[in-house]
């Protein structure tokens, strides 16, 4: 049971370039950290994918454990875990997001 | 609920070079944001800080919703 959710994660981060697991929705977030991850994804304008959590409680707990991440929101980018909402919002500042993105949509 | 103290004792004791400021930003003991300067984090990538944040405060998370990290060496230009 608790593999096939990482079979399901692992299958998640590699099918889309970006993927962020969240709390709620894109429309309607349901934390203030998953809200300012999403904005600046959308800044970034570049298509991502994103999980629930909370409508997904043993995603929850799995992805803590996939990522040995205690926090969500959670960001992949091209499968490789990028970290939470401070590291993202920290890449965004300094440009390193953007680069990882144009990166990932490159190859 | 936590007091910062809390979180402030706990992570001088597991970077005892560091220097560390532990706030609660809303007052409501369970949002927190937190400044550590140390050495210890050269040569590290914002995930393996955090990581090593993260497993300092490991007994403590579950009581923390939300943890706003500022992980900086010396040397680096946001350190302050």
């Amino acid at each position: 049971m608790a593999d096939d959710v990482s079979k399901e994660i692992d299958d998640e981060i590699r099918n889309n370039k970006i993927m962020i697991y969240m709390k709620g929705n894109p429309t309607f977030p349901q934390c203030g950290f998953s809200a300012a991850t999403i904005e600046i994804f959308q800044e970034l304008g570049k298509p991502f994918h994103t999980v629930d959590v909370l409508s997904e409680p043993a995603k929850r707990d799995a992805i803590k454990r996939f990522s040995n991440w205690p926090t969500i929101p959670q960001v992949y980018i091209d499968g490789k875990f990028v970290g939470g909402c401070d590291i993202v919002r920290e890449m965004f500042t300094t440009g390193d997001l953007q680069k990882l993105v144009d990166h990932a949509f490159a190859s | 609920m936590m007091d910062a103290q809390d979180i402030q004792r706990c992570l001088e004791e597991a970077f005892p070079d560091a220097q560390v400021a532990a706030a609660d930003s809303t007052g409501a003991g369970d949002h927190f944001a937190v400044t550590i300067v140390t050495d210890q984090f050269a040569g590290k990538s914002l995930v393996e800080r955090h990581q090593m944040v993260y497993g300092a405060l490991s007994a403590l998370m579950p009581r923390i919703h939300a943890l706003q990290l500022k992980t900086v060496t010396p040397s680096e230009p946001n350190a302050r």
